[in-house]
């Protein structure tokens, strides 16, 4: 495995207002110092919104617009044609959404802009349900997961949102985790070199709504890619899959043994969650032709 | 000088396209609608044409579109869309998003009945819905004043920083033809100055937008939002003075029609105001002392002017398009209100009009004023289609 340098740009600052230790804030520091000064980001209503600390400061160097639920993509094309009829093409612009931002309510902006190849960078903060308003599902949320929505364990299974996108064909979507930073800093520097629609979908653990200390954020992490329930991988043009980071054939119960959420499971539905994470691992690596 | 630039032969749809395209935006978000679909077609046949050179956004709804507006908007360039019905009221949450972004983007909206039961009708429920938005709303007659008033609303938009919606009625206007004076790209040009903010989204220039405030903070935008709105009566009495100076038409934020020493004055908003002129030279053939209202700008609602206006006539007949279940006729609502408290105020008849497309002809106006000169008026609006 290569590493790779992560520089410190400082372009997003202390002063933000999340919970201490949150996953999504450490990875909006690699997002934003690898992205650079020449950028603008649309957070949608999530726990980034808090990312920004309080009116009037910033913790962020690059503008950044707080727009609606629902509509990050089609908010960040519009900026994005607009540099564009401005002549200043070269701005980056980010769309900053958690995964009920995404999976759910701006699936259908998503898929939109995603059919149009978009100039735009795409950024899924997936911790597994609507945290800011208090933990409750959604389409990301895992089978059996509590949430305060799913009181007895969620009943369907986490959507496979890469899937859909890749069958948007754009040209790339990667997988990524604060557990890998070397990982998460290279895939931000290529789609950064690339245009169209770029889609990263990183896992950020959630110390209040999974429930786990708050200094296990990167351990979870870890454990999520080792235990197969979230590889880390490419998909370009929706046709190529490289897989970075996957299952290490740890057992699934090293990862959910650690989180509240998980703390009802009966033994069944342990192995019916194996069950799942095994399938979609193995159909990963023949997505990947391994 | 005045200019004449072209005649030509124009829906309003059409002639709603020719005056988005003279003002030359930079982002055109757009989602078809009957029966506002010919807007965004004509504008991709100016593009073609190399008339236009705009950057189109074709979302996969008019929510989309809407974002896309405000975004673009707020990134610094001139933004136009067009809607109707179904697609204004899906926008509904980011049109509060467009004037508290205080995004100066020009939508037209041609009116339509909405679902359920589906129609494709006339009626201005679906725009006066919108008039808590924050966004400022011109009634229009027909096609020559759908371009003209397109361009007054950029001009008056981009002065105050809010947004404007241009509004007319489904198929009245926008499938009738009619002859309308096109202007010359110079005298456009000479009317409109290019759109320049100060401040938008630019990572040289660093500023954000919607942050998160607290209450005194959101208290004060809001109030900053009716100062903007007060502002508009001058600024957009300007633009329409100024405009008259450049093609000899003018509109004035409301229209008075034969109403000087008119005891008795019909009032309303779009094409039943234009029937109604009929009825008032008939009215006045036989003596009847009587003169047409029409309120051009709904929003902000011009109620000095109106006051003005309206105080020792000895009634106003109003006619709504539109509904408010609960509570009648809008314009009739708005009227009494305004003028309440008002020494010698006119007695107020409301009358609910052509609500759903129905027609409402010269006779049928002539039926309303003729009850009203006979009877009491009410709170309550009276179904009169
Ligand atoms: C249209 C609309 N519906 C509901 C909300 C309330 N809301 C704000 S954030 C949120 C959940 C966000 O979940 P997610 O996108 O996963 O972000 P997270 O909070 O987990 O970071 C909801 C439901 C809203 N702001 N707008
Ligand atoms: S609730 Fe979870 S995602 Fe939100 S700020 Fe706290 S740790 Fe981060
Ligand atoms: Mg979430």
């Amino acid at each position: 495995m290569k590493h790779y340098e992560i520089a410190e740009e400082r372009v997003f600052l202390p002063g933000h207002a999340a919970c201490p230790g949150c996953a999504m804030a450490l990875a909006l520091r690699y997002i934003l110092n690898t992205v650079g000064l020449n950028a603008v980001g649309v957070i949608p209503p999530s726990c980034m919104g808090p990312m920004m600390g309080a009116n009037p400061y910033s913790s962020m160097r690059i503008p950044i617009i707080h727009n609606s639920f629902e509509s990050s993509a089609s908010t960040a094309a519009g900026i994005k044609r607009a540099f564009k009829a401005r002549g200043k093409d070269d701005v980056h612009v980010l769309a900053l959404a958690g995964d009920g931002g995404t999976y759910d309510i701006g699936l259908q902006a998503l898929s939109s802009v995603a059919e149009h190849n978009e100039d735009i960078m795409y950024f899924c903060m997936d911790n597994e349900g609507y945290m800011n308003t208090g933990t409750q599902k959604s389409s990301s949320t895992p089978r059996h997961a509590y949430t305060t929505s799913t009181p007895g364990g969620k009943e369907s299974r986490k959507k496979n949102l890469v899937e859909i996108m890749a069958a948007h064909r754009v040209p790339y979507i990667a997988t990524t985790n604060i557990g890998y930073l070397d990982d998460l800093v290279y895939k931000i520097k290529k789609a950064k070199k690339m245009q169209g629609t770029r889609i990263v979908v990183l896992l950020t653990p959630c110390i209040d709504g999974w429930g786990f200390p708050g200094n296990d954020v990167a351990t979870m992490s870890r454990l999520a890619v080792q235990t197969g329930v979230f590889p880390l991988y490419e998909v370009e043009d929706g046709e190529k899959y490289t897989i970075n980071h996957g299952s290490q054939g740890m057992p699934i119960e090293n990862y959910l043994k650690r989180q509240r959420r998980y703390r009802h499971l009966s033994k069944d539905q342990i192995e019916e969650i194996q069950k799942e994470v095994d399938q979609g691992w193995q159909r990963l690596q023949k997505l990947a032709n391994l | 000088m005045i200019s004449k630039g072209d005649t030509m032969l124009l829906t309003g749809n059409h002639a709603a396209a020719y005056g988005a395209m003279l003002a030359q935006p930079k982002v055109i978000p757009i989602y078809p609608i009957t029966p506002q679909t010919p807007i965004a077609e004509k504008l991709t046949e100016f593009q073609l044409e190399g008339l236009l050179q705009a950057e189109f956004i074709t979302p996969e709804s008019e929510h989309s579109a809407m974002a896309a507006c405000i975004s673009a908007s707020l990134t610094g360039v001139r933004v136009f869309t067009a809607t109707s019905s179904q697609g204004l009221m899906l926008m509904h949450e980011l049109l509060h998003f467009a004037s508290g972004s205080r995004a100066p983007i020009v939508m037209v909206n041609a009116n339509r009945t909405f679902a359920a039961p589906w129609g494709f009708w006339a009626d201005q429920t679906d725009s006066l819905a919108q008039r808590d938005t924050g966004w400022l709303q011109y009634y229009v007659e027909n096609p020559q004043e759908a371009l003209d008033t397109v361009l007054q609303a950029f001009k008056t938009a981009e002065t105050v920083l809010l947004p404007a919606m241009v509004v007319f009625e489904a198929f009245y206007v926008s499938h009738a033809l009619e002859v309308v004076g096109v202007p010359t790209p110079e005298t456009v040009k000479s009317y409109l100055p290019p759109y320049e903010p100060k401040v938008m989204l630019d990572p040289e220039i660093g500023r954000s937008f919607g942050n998160v405030v607290d209450q005194k903070t959101y208290c004060q935008h809001r109030q900053t939002l009716d100062l903007a709105m007060e502002e508009v009566f001058d600024v957009a009495k300007n633009a329409d003075d100024q405009w008259k100076g450049l093609t000899g038409r003018g509109y004035g934020l409301v229209e008075k029609y034969r109403c000087e020493d008119a005891e008795n004055i019909i009032m309303a908003m779009g094409t039943i105001s234009g029937t109604a002129k009929s009825a008032v030279d008939k009215m006045r053939a036989e003596g009847l002392s009587i003169g047409l209202l029409k309120v051009r700008l709904f929003r902000p609602f011009p109620v000095q002017e109106l006051r003005g206006i309206l105080g020792g006539r000895d009634r106003v007949i109003v006619l709504d398009r539109n509904f408010s279940p609960g509570n009648g006729g809008i314009l009739h609502q708005e009227l009494k209100a305004a003028l309440y408290g008002l020494k010698s105020a006119p007695e107020i008849f409301g009358y609910l009009a052509g609500v759903g497309g129905v027609n409402v002809t010269p006779e049928k106006i002539e039926g309303l004023v003729k009850q009203s000169l006979s009877g009491q008026s009410s709170a309550k609006s009276i179904w009169g289609w």
